[in-house]
């Protein structure tokens, strides 16, 4: 090992690895570097350079700006993640466990509702939101949070029970244990790590949403995405701004991503319907 | 047996709400907007609670494909094209090669990892207004080679009006049926090792016919407008491209690196003892084992792409027709111009090209659980 060390291979290998990772890292970077700077400071030709004033108001006027919004991110992505979190891991309980005939063709049923392009049916869902006298707040979109979530929770769901031992569940039933005892007292206590997985994949699906946090919520209710676009999408804006509430909207993902990664990734994974 | 019978019933109605709730947020959703698409819903009273809507039929769509006002649609959907394959091909290729690389195990794997999938993690709307402040003119990527001792560029990344691969839309038909013979005739060649006499029979008989036919009698084939209308790649997309492939390759980085790391160290061992060099060992053996993770990837990937719409929001804003999606055409339309009707055509015709790799997907998917 020690000889290949110096090889044309490896030099290649890091040489491109870090060339990618400064690429990657490159947004970030801009990110940080503009939200400290002074407003007075930020100028096209000079944007890569390390601010020579380091000025953290920029994030206290975010903070402020935001602050509504956030917290009815908050609010939308608990309720909505334990909804879709709850009913998701009951069917997939029964779509692995207590097969029945069509249920299959059910399962595939829900997956498409997964691939579908949700403007098709945004038109619909506005209609029925209004309908219900939901639209505008927080409640509808919690609502329809949780109903499109069904599909990939009872997916994650249905593939990580799949793994507990279908002897465990017989047995139990031998033992003359029905169908929510043989949830509550085997299932369920097993479901730690599959709750984690599903309520973090679930967390940053709903926290980064856009498309029906502008459509379907009146000013009070916006979720965050929805006020980083609104900060960020004049065109005479100080570019501080906006890099610093991107900041903000960005923490509590990447917070997640960074220390609970090896649970986003498996999310992540079970998330492209490979069994 | 009794018990038995009464549980399969509580595991049904334990389903039943879920399935309600799906039959009709999803399927009935989509009835309802298909026949909103066949109204004339929009204009003045549109928001009224109970608006006025008459059957046109196929009007909306007629107008969005030949119509004099529906060529801002045209070349959205000629960008989403553009874009969708565009974005599949650098993901792809860029994330299996990331996965290659770390497949090597180099030191700093983990980091390294942690720096290519962060971007997954973001909202559309963050990178994407990192993005808008990194491809202004005169500023962000293009004074770069300035560090380097090069000159600055000068693309104008996200406001060109330069296009390249232009095509006339009055030839849309003739461009189509060519391309389905292309498809037929390179199957054909693909599949002419595995199945010779299916491959030249199914594939390669009725391709090079087709393409025989367009060739020689194209002329047949209706123009699909009364006047020239061209539409091309425009070059202010590539910096969408740019920033979604910096989002999503990380993606398809983490597919491949568990696919390479699901496959065993024996396989590998007797690969490169059979003589196979590393770039042959993943030409040969590893990649093709992970073929259903490529597909996998490709029907997320396009599914993404089909419905972007917040990364071209924050990015280009709503008035930028150069880098138009459907998916924020149908937006707009929908809920800024309250024409609902022409907004729902659109949404059904981004769903049928959806379903359309989505369907044999799911039904592949099926069959196969079936199987085990």
């Amino acid at each position: 090992m020690i000889t290949r060390k110096f090889t044309l291979g490896s030099v290649f290998l890091y040489g491109t690895l870090v060339l990618l990772a400064l690429f990657f890292l490159m947004p970030a970077y801009m990110a940080a570097v503009t939200a400290l700077k002074m407003p007075a400071d930020i100028s096209l030709p000079s944007a890569w350079e390390w601010p020579s004033v380091i000025n953290w108001s920029s994030f206290s006027q975010a903070i402020e700006k935001l602050k509504p919004d956030f917290i009815n991110s908050i609010i939308l992505t608990i309720c909505a993640t334990i909804g879709s979190t709850m009913l998701g891991s009951l069917n997939g309980y029964v779509f692995s466990k207590w097969q029945f005939k069509g249920s299959e063709v059910i399962f595939t049923l829900f997956l498409f509702g997964m691939f579908i392009p949700y403007q098709v049916i945004l038109i619909p869902l506005f209609q029925t939101l209004r309908a219900m006298n939901l639209y505008g707040g927080l409640p509808g979109l919690i609502l329809a949070h949780i109903v499109y979530g069904l599909p990939i929770t009872s997916l994650i769901f249905r593939n990580f029970y799949a793994q507990i031992p279908t002897a465990l569940i017989e047995s139990a039933r031998l033992d003359g244990a029905g169908f929510f005892s043989i949830y509550l007292r085997i299932v369920f206590p097993l479901s730690i790590p599959g709750f984690v997985v599903t309520s973090l994949w679930q967390f940053t699906q709903i926290w980064n949403e856009f498309l029906w946090g502008i459509c379907l919520t009146r000013h009070t209710a916006n979720p965050i995405t929805v006020g980083l676009a609104n900060l960020a999408g004049g065109q005479a804006v100080t570019w501080n701004l906006p890099m610093a509430g991107s900041i903000m909207a960005a923490l509590p993902v990447l917070a997640i991503y960074i220390f609970l990664g090896r649970y986003f990734i498996r999310g992540l994974l079970a998330g492209s319907v490979k069994e | 047996m009794r018990e038995a019978s009464r549980d399969k019933w509580k595991a049904f109605l334990t389903l039943l709400p879920s399935m309600i709730l799906i039959g009709v947020f999803v399927y009935g959703f989509i009835g309802n907007t298909i026949w909103t698409s066949m109204t004339d819903w929009g204009g003045v009273g549109s928001l009224a609670l109970d608006p006025q809507k008459n059957f046109v039929g196929l009007e909306n769509y007629v107008d969005l494909f030949t119509g004099f006002l529906g060529g801002g649609f045209r070349q959205d959907l000629v960008n989403a094209v553009y874009y969708s394959v565009m974005l599949l091909a650098g993901a792809v290729g860029l994330g299996m090669f990331i996965a290659i690389l770390l497949d090597q195990k180099p030191k700093g794997e983990d980091v390294l990892r942690t720096i290519f999938l962060y971007p997954m993690s973001l909202s559309f709307i963050v990178s994407g207004t990192i993005w808008r402040w990194l491809l202004a003119p005169q500023g962000g990527v293009n004074v770069l080679p300035k560090y380097f001792g090069f000159e600055p560029l000068t693309f104008k990344w996200l406001s060109s009006q330069s296009a390249v691969l232009v095509f006339n839309w009055q030839d849309i038909l003739r461009i189509l049926v060519s391309f389905v013979a292309f498809a037929l005739i390179l199957t054909g060649i693909y599949m002419l090792r595995k199945d010779q006499s299916k491959a030249i029979k199914r594939l390669l008989v009725p391709g090079i016919a087709l393409g025989a036919f367009v060739w020689l009698f194209g002329d047949i084939i209706p123009d699909a407008l009364f006047m020239e209308e061209e539409h091309g790649f425009n070059l202010a997309t590539l910096g969408i491209i740019m920033a979604t492939i910096w989002q999503y390759s990380g993606y398809t980085m983490a597919l491949y690196l568990a696919g390479f790391n699901g496959i065993s160290q024996d396989l590998r061992d007797a690969a490169m003892l059979d003589g196979a060099s590393q770039a042959g060992y993943y030409r040969h053996v590893a990649i093709p084992m992970l073929k259903p993770i490529t597909i996998s990837a490709v029907i997320i990937l396009s599914h993404i792409s089909l419905k972007m719409f917040d990364l071209i929001f924050a990015m280009t804003g709503p008035d930028n027709a150069a880098t138009g999606h459907p998916a924020l055409t149908m937006y707009l339309t929908t809920f800024r111009a309250n024409d609902f009707a022409k907004g729902a055509a659109i949404a059904i015709v981004l769903f049928l090209i959806a379903a359309m790799f989505i369907v044999p997907y799911l039904i592949g998917q099926y069959r196969q659980r079936g199987r085990h």
